[in-house]
């Protein structure tokens, strides 16, 4: 089976930033907002090239978010940043009337997403931001896997014109995909090839599904691990392809099972191809304090996990 | 520029389609819509420098933003009346199928509509996003923006104030539609907002206190002021005390036609109270 280098850990934040800073030169029309966490989100150099470009707003997220829904009037892309928490749960109906509703061009840019955010604990650790993005009509919703990939989203999604949930995270970690890779919106990854099980992944477990790929093959089972960045709209075309192969499917997320990239493939399979299916996800329930790799342990988040569902959803074959 | 006569049968027909939109559809708010009839009269009519072509954009054109999205029915009818679209359109309203929407929307794309408004509190952080595109723009244009005083208890609204005055948002004048009255009751009752002018000051914004907020030259006056103080490193407001219900005697001096149509029997009544001037959709 094909293999993947990490060619060192790095977190996705970071892939923002640089992101970030590399719109900073080549588009005048981005503009940065932050709610005073413009460290944990990268965006210094952002901020110390284009002061003029850059927005202080103070710990005042719905304020951020009416600011950036009315930066558009008049052309201007804003990138909002905060904690995926605040992002998403905490400013629901700015986002929903002023950005949603209202049709604006408007990135939404979270870190610190799901429980790898560790130590802070469950009022920090969102599980449910890929659900409520979700369900906004128009908005475009996205995870990204590692620094290379979270970088290239960052750049590619100002090209986007409509309302666009970005989410990455605090820790290091694996980054193995292109440098210089293209990122399409709404087009899926197929990383490696195999025929007995798809493993549909997003995030922080695209990685954990290559280690999940790699146990499996050493136990004679061929796995192909999809790697979803956008949830919405979803690669519909993709998914089927790979599940008429395999015939049965695990998601994995770093996100509550409802609502999340695990119902969204549900979904696609009973209207278009039911079969069985696994997920890798919290099971409705909030997250604690920890380190986060004992946390993706605890609750069930890893290769491990992955790996022992894939083995449970191909005897469900028929 | 209008006279006052002109501008008093401006207001007169926008008050008679206000009533006649939410008498047709049984719902809808006049009480608050016929408060500001004078306001956007003369915002539409004297003030502001716009192209009734409209482009979301509004580079190079003042813009305003209603965050107090109920009352829609006299921004409707003056943003009709003033060239944005066909006046027969104010007979859709709150209609299946209508760009007019109980609350306006730029979802069914109605010109002169910038963003969704109606879930309150939201509008003057979108109007000091689009002041500071301004800016950015070196667009020497004005945002205008109009809230509820009611609306004022939601938290949103205290994040921007102190943004704006800490930041000097100076390109930004906010109304407050000062008419002491919300759903339950008077303001005093359900949740008083005290001394609005010494909170607006306390946050380093210039106030203008606009007794007569449904007098026509003293509206003028109040916003020739505000531009005149516009640029200086402080946002803008004025407080404009307005009559609840003004021009239709059964609907003053209560906040019972806050959200509720007048019959039959009560818009003919109204109706007479206010003869049409420049003819009814």
């Amino acid at each position: 089976m094909k293999t993947y280098k990490n060619t060192g850990n790095i977190d996705t934040r970071s892939g923002f930033g640089a992101g970030l800073a590399e719109l900073g030169k080549t588009n005048p029309d981005v503009v940065a907002l932050c709610a005073d966490l413009t460290g944990s989100l990268k965006m210094d150099e952002f901020k110390d090239n284009h002061p003029d470009r850059f927005f202080q707003i103070g710990i005042a997220e719905a304020n951020m978010i009416g600011i950036a829904a009315g930066m558009t009037i008049g052309g201007k892309i804003p990138f909002t940043g905060t904690f995926a928490n605040f992002s998403t749960g905490r400013v629901y109906d700015q986002i929903r009337q002023s950005v949603a509703y209202s049709g604006k061009n408007v990135k939404i840019c979270a870190s610190h997403a799901g429980l790898t955010l560790g130590e802070d604990g469950a009022t920090h650790q969102i599980l449910e931001d890929l659900g409520l993005m979700k369900m906004l009509p128009g908005m475009t919703v996205i995870n990204t896997c590692d620094y290379n990939q979270t970088k290239a989203a960052t750049i590619a999604i100002a090209e986007h014109e409509g309302p666009v949930y970005l989410r990455f995270g605090r820790p290091k970690v694996a980054n193995f995909t292109p440098e210089d890779q293209t990122f399409e919106i709404g087009k899926a990854v197929t990383l490696t090839e195999g025929n007995d099980v798809t493993i549909i992944a997003t995030g922080h477990l695209v990685w954990e599904a290559l280690e999940a790929a790699k146990a499996l093959d050493e136990k004679g089972i061929s796995a192909e691990v999809i790697n979803i960045h956008t949830i919405k709209p979803l690669d519909e075309t993709a998914i089927l392809k790979s599940v008429r192969k395999t015939k049965c499917v695990v998601t994995a997320e770093e996100h509550n099972f409802l609502g999340g990239l695990g119902e969204s493939v549900a979904r696609t399979l009973t209207l278009n191809h039911p079969a069985p299916q696994e997920f890798v996800a919290t099971e409705d329930t909030f997250g604690e304090s920890g380190e986060p790799l004992m946390l993706l342990d605890k609750y069930g988040l890893n290769a491990k996990a992955i790996t022992e569902k894939a083995e449970a959803v191909i005897l469900r074959k028929e | 520029m209008s006279t006052t006569q002109q501008l008093q049968d401006f207001v007169t027909q926008v008050r008679r389609d206000i009533l006649r939109q939410v008498h047709q559809v049984n719902s809808g708010h006049p009480g608050g819509s016929l408060g500001c009839a004078e306001f956007f009269s003369v915002l539409y009519q004297e003030v502001m420098d716009y192209s009734s072509s409209f482009d979301m954009d509004g580079k190079n054109e003042d813009l305003f933003f209603l965050s107090n999205g109920h009352i829609s029915p006299v921004f409707y009818s003056v943003l009709a009346r003033s060239g944005f679209f066909p006046v027969e359109e104010l007979n859709t309203f709150r209609k299946i199928d209508s760009r007019l929407q109980g609350h306006p929307t730029t979802h069914e794309g109605l010109p002169g509509i910038r963003i969704a408004s109606g879930s309150l509190g939201q509008g003057m952080s979108v109007a000091i996003g689009a002041a500071h595109t301004k800016k950015m723009n070196k667009d020497s244009h004005l945002v205008y923006s109009l809230h509820g005083d009611g609306e004022l208890q939601e938290g949103q609204n205290w994040e921007a104030i102190l943004y704006a005055g800490s930041k000097g948002v100076d390109n930004l004048i906010a109304t407050i539609d000062y008419n002491k009255k919300q759903i339950d009751g008077a303001t005093d009752d359900v949740l008083p907002l005290g001394d609005l002018k010494k909170k607006f000051e306390a946050f380093d914004w210039k106030v203008i206190e606009l007794k007569e907020g449904n007098n026509i030259d003293a509206i003028k006056s109040a916003l020739e002021q505000a531009k005149n103080l516009t640029g200086k490193q402080q946002p803008i407001v004025i407080l404009m005390e307005t009559e609840m219900g003004n021009g239709v005697d059964y609907m003053m001096g209560t906040h019972a036609w806050h959200g509720k149509a007048p019959n039959d029997e009560q818009l003919e009544s109204a109706l007479s109270q206010n003869p049409e001037t420049l003819g009814d959709y």
